[in-house]
């Protein structure tokens, strides 16, 4: 029976529609990120082309401030995390030995949210009036008192948000705990498991605070509260508060996958196990524990009491420590490896050293009495951008070439992944090193023009953008070329690969895997 | 194809040599006050035990992809654990954090100590987009907006044009302050929070309605010094700059008589019957510079968003209305602030004239300051 049953699949557009099945849910919340990843990145292209020279020429200054909101919004809440979750869908049952995710049902109900979320958000492009236009961190009062009419879709689209994400990081807590092979210990599950086990928990715990923040936006904005308006008795800097005890979690909601999965590459081409596990288990559980102590560092200059300033600036830089020990354990992990460099690897070097740098700024940035000369400059946009680009999405093509063969079958296309990897490796830096050398020398973030000695370096990252946003078409045509064919996979894919999913299965996994429970040892 | 020389050449200069680059600013401003030297002294010293630590891990990664690729035969070695490296690579980075922590708390002490001593105080206020300063002790506060010639050539299609005039870094009236003397800034805002900022001063604080915050300075050089503001404020964020000008004692003290003389001659004015040439030339610079941004300099306005001057109900209908709109504000929606705080009634006597007969409106009506005056009530 288990033989008739194991490749059965659904037709048709019901297989998507009403999929419970952790592998073709996957498919397309990874599918979903990437069409996600062309709109926010054609508004990035926007943003750049006007930023090309100084002087306005493209777009009005309202619409500049609609196109950094949305591509900022997209790009975290459309791109980087629905990918995650994608990934966490398609690997975690086959990590541990399991034959889905412990919620199938639910699963498929938080990817369908995300379309609705995101419609809902970029329909207010084409409402009358202006699309949200206060930037993705939506301080208040710009948002509440003075934001347009289409704010309240916008607060209605990040409440769907907020739901799938819930729903999603309780499948997957619910999957890890209680669906594990026999055998398999907490610390024995590979380290994408465990970083997604915590990353569930920060979801759980702070989209809720997202959540509270929004509808204290709704209500202030349509009920007559005053919970951020000073003229009522209410507070605008709470909302700072209360954003970022949301907000810094989300960024190492961001970042903690991407660990997880250089971790798993890294041992792979360096043939060779991963330095100090126990270690890089601890470290991530450190970042997600100090990461709620850490908010206020986003708003030094809000005028908090100097006590306060004091703590946060401690507070944040003791994340160096752990950051420090996984960057020391994934170079420890190659020293007197085996290794060779085929695209994931590449993409994985890249981003140790990438992140390396803007964590190197992050820490510049901790330290309170300078941080008041970098904030809301170019310079933290540089930061952002190498711990979200170079880091975050660079895991997540690391990731996608890593795990493509063992989910469609083939090889993709070597050659062509490495052209993507080298030209997206020199033009992004192009895109972000001067930004460092903008913000230093004065210019704000979040304008639409500046004064004319910023236009050597806004034209090189204009200039490496527009390279860096066109090269990712290659990337889906290596996606695509990959899916219809080319050379089959083995079975283990890669050489020195380990884990369930490689030593266990086939490739291209069937439908339904592992429904008699592997034995660990 | 010159684009791409350009950038080729900006690229090289970049790597060969830092001088010939000096065009662009690169680095941190040292700044001209005791602070802002401190702060780029910490800055420098934090970016280069950065660099030090970034050079020796990215070389260890550098080296180990040189020697232990598996196609010169490099064969994976077995261990996976080392207690006392793991350890060594916790303790030493703490103690590298301590010492950063260190001098880092004692330049935060000295820009937040309190600023009682102060010999002068000037409250800055932020409004959509322009800023107010209030020297409060001497009586009287002006408005500080994007110079004209500045926001003449924001769409130019010539680039020339925006060269030699400061582009997007000039204003009409400059914040002024004595050289030497301890000036204490209270920041607060009128409508949305912006952020006063002066990069040569070190001093970036919020300006947030419903709190007054504090930052203090000291500025040894007499000069001109630049900034912006820099927390998003709605649509002319990036048109806000901040220009502060520091005189020698005695220039400071003609400038404030002078000014305290140009507020006894407005209140004068408010008491004047204008002719109809005179209202409408002033009205058209004070147009420009407070209403322009939302209704356009040819009072156009942004359909769906900002609404239309020209033709518009109540710029050529009732003038009651239009004065309740332009004292008062808008009731349903903020961005239409209420002018009444911000102008006197020969200023907005004015621009409502302007209105009323600019754009192809006309009324024919010349509101005087008296008629301001009554309907203020």
């Amino acid at each position: 029976m288990s033989e008739d049953h194991h490749d059965h699949k659904p037709t048709g557009i019901g297989r998507w529609l009403f999929s419970t099945n952790h592998k073709d849910i996957g498919t397309m919340y990874l599918w979903f990120s990437f069409i996600m990843l062309f709109i926010g990145g054609g508004m990035a292209m926007i943003i750049r082309a006007e930023l090309y020279q100084p002087g306005m020429q493209l777009v009005e200054p309202d619409f500049f401030n609609q196109m950094t909101t949305l591509h900022g919004l997209i790009m975290v809440f459309g791109v980087i995390m629905p990918a995650f979750v994608g990934f966490a869908n398609w690997l975690v049952p086959m990590m541990i030995g399991a034959p889905d995710m412990a919620l199938p049902r639910m699963n498929n109900m938080s990817f369908w949210i995300l379309p609705f979320a995101f419609g809902t958000l970029i329909s207010t492009l084409f409402m009358e009036g202006s699309a949200p236009n206060f930037g993705w961190t939506f301080y208040a009062p710009l948002s509440t008192t003075y934001g347009p009419a289409s704010t309240d879709y916008f607060i209605f689209g990040v409440h769907l948000m907020g739901i799938s994400s819930i729903m999603g990081s309780i499948n997957v807590i619910v999957t890890i705990l209680n669906m594990r092979a026999p055998g398999m210990t907490l610390m024995k599950m590979p380290i994408f498991v465990w970083t997604w086990l915590i990353t569930a928990f920060l979801l759980i715990a702070v989209m809720p605070v997202l959540a509270g923040v929004v509808t204290m936006m709704l209500t202030d904005r349509n009920f007559g509260t005053s919970f951020f308006e000073a003229s009522g008795g209410g507070d605008p800097v709470m909302f700072q508060h209360v954003f970022w005890f949301f907000g810094h979690p989300e960024v190492y909601i961001m970042i903690l996958p991407s660990f997880g999965i250089i971790s798993q590459i890294i041992p792979t081409f360096a043939r060779k196990k991963l330095f100090g596990y126990s270690s890089m288990v601890y470290a991530t559980a450190s970042i997600a524990i100090l990461s709620f102590i850490v908010w206020a560092h986003h708003m030094y200059t809000v005028g908090m009491p100097l006590a306060g300033e004091l703590f946060f600036m401690l507070a944040t830089m003791l994340i160096a420590v752990p950051t420090g020990v996984k960057v020391f354990n994934w170079t420890a992990t190659m020293w007197k490896g085996s290794l060779t460099f085929e695209t994931p690897m590449l993409f994985s070097v890249a981003f140790i050293i990438l992140f390396t740098i803007g964590g190197f700024s992050g820490l510049m940035m901790s330290i309170t009495p300078i941080d008041f000369q970098y904030h809301d400059t170019y310079f933290i946009v540089a930061h952002f951008h190498y711990v979200l680009v170079t880091g975050a999405l660079f895991a997540i093509f690391a990731g996608a070439y890593y795990w493509l063969p063992k989910w469609t079958g083939n090889m993709y296309d070597e050659t062509l992944g490495k052209v993507h990897f080298w030209i997206s490796l020199v033009s992004v830096n192009v895109l972000f090193f001067p930004m460092h050398f903008l913000g230093l020398a004065g210019m704000p973030r979040r304008i639409p023009d500046y004064a004319l000695q910023f236009t050597d370096f806004n034209q090189m990252a204009s200039i490496g953008a527009f390279v860096f946003g066109g090269i990712q078409l290659l990337f889906l045509f290596i996606v695509i070329k990959c899916i219809r064919g080319g050379e089959k996979a083995t079975d283990r894919v890669w050489e020195g690969a380990e884990g369930l999913e490689f030593e266990q299965l086939p490739s291209p996994a069937p439908f339904h895997s592992f429904t008699d429970a592997p034995q660990v040892k | 194809m010159s684009v791409l020389l350009r950038t080729f050449k900006v690229l090289s200069l970049m790597f060969v040599s830092t001088e010939l680059f000096a065009a662009a600013q690169m680095d941190l401003t040292p700044g001209v006050t005791a602070i802002s030297q401190e702060v780029y002294e910490l800055h420098t010293l934090i970016l280069w035990i950065c660099v030090i630590i970034g050079a020796g891990v990215f070389g260890v990664i550098f080296y180990s992809m040189f020697a232990h690729r598996k196609s010169k035969g490099a064969v994976a070695a077995n261990f996976h654990d080392n207690m006392t490296v793991e350890v060594l690579w916790t303790v030493i980075p703490f103690l590298i954090l301590i010492g950063m922590a260190i001098p880092a708390a004692k330049t935060l002490i000295k820009m937040e100590s309190p600023a009682d001593d102060a010999e002068v105080t000037i409250k800055i206020t932020g409004y959509q987009w322009k800023w107010n300063y209030d020297y409060m002790h001497e009586g009287f506060s002006f408005f500080s907006n994007l110079a004209q010639s500045n926001r003449d050539v924001i769409n130019s299609k010539n680039p020339k044009d925006r060269e030699g005039i400061n582009y997007l870094l000039d204003v009409d009236n400059r914040m002024v302050l004595p050289v030497g003397k301890k000036v204490r800034f209270l920041m607060t805002s009128n409508d949305v929070i912006h952020s006063w900022w002066i990069p040569a001063f070190a001093v970036k604080k919020d300006a947030i309605p419903g709190y007054i915050n504090e930052a203090h300075t000291t500025v040894p050089k007499v000069g001109v010094y630049r900034g912006q503001c820099a927390e998003l404020c709605g649509k002319d964020h990036g048109f806000m700059p901040i220009v502060v000008e520091v005189k020698s004692e005695a220039d400071y003290a003609a400038w404030v008589a002078e000014k305290k003389g140009a507020a006894m001659a407005a209140a004068a004015s408010d008491s004047k019957v204008w002719s109809q040439d005179e209202l409408m030339a002033k009205g058209e610079a004070v147009y420009n510079a407070s209403c322009a941004a939302c209704h356009g300099p040819t009072g156009d306005g942004v359909p769906g968003v900002f609404p239309a001057m020209k033709g518009s109900a109540i710029a050529t209908g009732n003038l009651a209305a239009h004065l309740d709109i332009v004292i008062n504000g808008s009731k349903v929606n903020p961005a239409m602030a209420a002018y009444g705080a911000q102008m006197s009634d020969a200023d907005l006597a004015a621009v409502i004239t302007y209105e009323r007969n600019a754009f192809g409106n006309n009324t024919g009506d010349a509101v005087q300051p008296a008629d301001v005056k009554a309907a203020r009530k």
